[in-house]
């Protein structure tokens, strides 16, 4: 195409772009359909990744194809495999998706479709995408080495350090608030329940299956799964209808939890081939085909959107989870828009299949926004539903009470009408005995995919199937998400035991991995008991922590990366990491200041453990009372990381900005490619 | 080349790269580069060798959340 026929294109992406979110953010009163943000969405990351992405590209990193990769240099085959860009762009999306990008922006509808979805666009276009991009390429000419290491290297020894205790502390508040989200979506619902339980068997039969029967066959076996999966899910129906066998898995949610940490300390001690394994490789085919399932029906159907773009909640006084719209919408949408876990694979596995550094853009950048595509059809989902329905599934018991009647006059009362006779009708279409006080995300989430699903696929027949299929597929990504992260969080306790007693160091020495791995489960287990016996519901408090662990890790990348860009003598471009860094500041500071000493007992912890001090003493208010002073404490020590690093990144900045400091990069030396005729 | 056969080819071309990318992502790749490496044939053997070799390298493998 000629060059001004390019700019005629661009002109009209703009355009389109401009029109939609200019109709998002002013239309009131009337609803909107879901096409509007799909259009937005569109134009925004596709001239967030032509313009802003290319300007990153050229003027800030300086990309050089003719620079060898590591791949390249340390090719072993193993490890270090120069790899096709799309199939390496494939790899990093299934590593970075997970359930963040449909939970958060679900919880984050209780505000309205406008604050999370404008959030997601810029967010990711000028947040997520710049870090994901330049940790990866950062991490790429340093051989592939891991935030941590390069916190370490580049920022300085105190630097690693609070970025390791980062790492380890987010992994763990995670790992108890996808437990949570799990215990919330299965209790009392013999059908999920049962149909999770079954993936257990089935990931068990795919390991004898790839180790026994056909060795190496991932794709065929993972198939063979996933049709194993419906087939539990339809059975579940007749389990859940059965008196008999409805009673063995209508599970409460302490009973759950127990499950859920047994499980996990399972998961992490035995062999990796016979259940983690094939659980991820299945939880990653239901994902990856549920993903392009939801984009297809958005599309198909193209839904209108239920709920207001600002509900009377961006006051603070939301049921879902208490705070503002600022700094709470920034933190309740992590992955989707801006993800500090991201720069962890970023820097792990992708920089080792990296062929050219050109290609760190496209994977870096491009991925992200894929990512945070994702989150706009999590938002389209929750705001599909009535928000009466939506307030009934997410809002906990301790505020609108635990009778159907009750619930339903309170709802109604904030102006989001609804019955308890709709509640029970939507219920039964679902399969389920109840759908109120379902807090976590998760069910509404489920409500929503089925809505749209059944709208283009089997009609109201098949609205139960589809609910199941979607908290199965919830279900098993966030159990795949528990089981790898206490793995991982085992390796790294046991990489840092082992520098004080060797023998814990060895990681396959068993009286280490035992208690590596229960130390791991017990941190997370303990979150999720605490979630489990709030009588908020737990997401009120634990998934702020965790938006404020995942924003904080966000904010160590971004030290990471502002630094190494001055270094580089590039300090003129350093606003590109240097704005979403003060961004993330001003959020998470905000945010844990609120958390910790807010006066608003629903929001505050101090005030809440107050409040339940001041009140009728008993052994569970004593209990409560400490766990709120312990998360004050865990987000107290997080800011103080954070800020640690924060002030030693800045007075390296000033060092090297005045000349006090030389501008070394500790990166690779340069290595000319011997691919230099593929580069064309 | 017709236009016809140029959108086959092209839709050729994407398959094959769909079908790497999930080679990739199921580590089946992973596997024949490792028969390769080894100068081996798949067998029950030679996989239970590849994941020994790679038990590590998956069980460290972060998932986002």
């Amino acid at each position: 195409m000629s060059k001004p026929g390019r700019a005629v294109v661009w002109m009209a992406v703009a355009f389109a772009g401009t029109i939609s979110i200019a109709t998002i953010a002013l239309r009131r009163g009337e609803q909107l359909s879901a096409m509007w943000l799909v259009v937005a969405a569109v134009c925004s990351y596709a001239l967030g990744y032509r313009f802003y992405s290319k300007f990153i590209a050229a003027k800030v990193l300086t990309l050089d194809s003719m620079r060898a990769t590591p791949a390249e240099r340390l090719e072993n085959g193993r490890d270090f495999v120069r790899t096709n860009k799309w199939v390496v762009f494939g790899h990093h999306f299934a590593a970075i998706a997970g359930p963040g990008p449909l939970v958060g922006p679900v919880l984050a509808a209780q505000f309205g479709y406008l604050p999370g979805t404008l959030w997601i666009l810029v967010g990711a276009v000028f947040g997520g995408c710049v870090q994901d991009f330049v940790i990866l390429l950062f991490s790429v000419r340093r051989d592939g080495r891991s935030l941590t290491e390069m916190a370490k290297d580049e920022i300085g020894r105190v630097g690693g350090l609070v970025a390791y205790l980062a790492v380890i502390s987010i992994i763990v508040v995670l790992l108890g608030v996808c437990a949570l989200i799990v215990v919330n979506a299965l209790k009392a619902s013999p059908w999920g329940t049962f149909t999770i339980a079954m993936t257990i068997p089935i990931a068990l039969l795919m390991g004898i299956y790839l180790r026994r029967l056909r060795p190496g066959k991932v794709l065929e076996s993972s198939i063979l799964g996933f049709l194993l999966v419906m087939l539990a899910i339809w059975g579940g129906q007749w389990v859940s209808q059965s008196p008999a066998w409805g009673s063995y898995f209508a599970l409460s949610a302490p009973t759950l939890a127990i499950l859920i940490i047994v499980y996990g300390f399972a998961a992490s001690a035995l062999p990796v081939w016979l259940l983690l394994a094939p659980r991820d490789y299945l939880s990653t085919f239901v994902k990856l085909g549920t993903i392009a399932m939801l984009a297809l029906g958005i599309v198909a159907l193209r839904p209108t959107l239920h709920m207001p773009a600002l509900t009377r909640f961006i006051d603070g006084t939301g049921p879902v989870f208490a705070g503002n719209v600022f700094p709470f919408a920034f933190i309740t949408i992590a992955c989707g828009a801006v993800s500090g876990f991201h720069s962890l694979i970023s820097s792990g596995t992708t920089p080792k299949l990296i062929s050219r550094e050109t290609e760190t853009r496209m994977v870096g950048y491009g991925a992200m926004l894929a990512e945070s595509m994702v989150a706009i059809m999590a938002t389209i989902a929750a705001c599909v539903l009535q928000p009466g329905t939506y307030f009934a599934i997410n809002s906990p018991a301790g505020i609108v009470g635990q009778a159907p009647e009750a619930a339903a006059s309170v709802i109604s009362s904030w102006g989001f009408a609804v019955t308890a006779a709709d509640m029970h009708a939507l219920a039964q279409a679902v399969g389920e005995q109840t759908l109120f006080n379902r807090t976590g995300g998760a069910p509404a989430f489920a409500v929503g995919m089925a809505h749209i699903f059944s709208h283009t696929i089997g009609g109201q027949a098949l609205m139960a199937i589809w609910y199941h299929f979607a908290i199965m597929f919830e279900a098993l990504f966030i159990l795949t998400v528990l089981d790898a992260g206490t793995r991982v969080g085992r390796f790294m306790l046991q990489d840092a035991l082992g520098h004080v007693w060797k023998p814990m160091g060895r990681t396959s020495w068993y009286p280490s991995i035992l208690s590596t791995s229960a130390l791991i489960v017990l941190a997370w287990g303990y979150f999720l008991w605490q979630g489990v016996k709030d009588p908020l519901g737990g997401i009120n408090s634990l998934w702020p922590l965790f938006g404020i662990a995942n924003q904080s890790l966000a904010t160590v990348a971004l030290c990471v990366a502002t630094t190494i860009i001055v270094k580089m003598g590039r300090a003129r471009y350093a606003a590109v990491t240097l704005a979403p860094l003060s961004w993330l500041i001003a959020v998470t500071f905000t945010a844990s200041y609120h958390k910790v000493f807010d006066p608003n007992p629903r929001i505050g912890f101090l005030s809440h453990a107050q409040q339940l001090a001041s009140g009728v003493s008993s052994p569970t208010s004593a209990r409560l009372i400490f766990n709120d002073r312990l998360d004050a404490v865990v987000t107290g020590v997080m800011i103080l990381m954070v800020s640690v690093i924060v002030l030693e990144s800045a007075v390296g900045w000033v060092r090297v900005a005045s000349g006090r400091a030389e501008a070394r990069v500790r990166e690779t030396p340069f290595v000319a490619t011997r691919f230099a005729e593929e580069q064309g | 080349m017709t236009v016809t056969g140029a959108l086959l080819s092209r839709v050729h071309r994407v398959l094959q790269i769909v079908h790497a990318m999930l080679r990739e992502i199921f580590d089946e790749s992973a596997y024949s580069r490792f028969l390769r490496r080894r100068d081996l044939t798949p067998s029950r053997d030679s996989y239970a060798q590849f994941l020994q070799e790679s038990e590590t390298a998956r069980a460290q493998r972060v998932r986002c959340c």
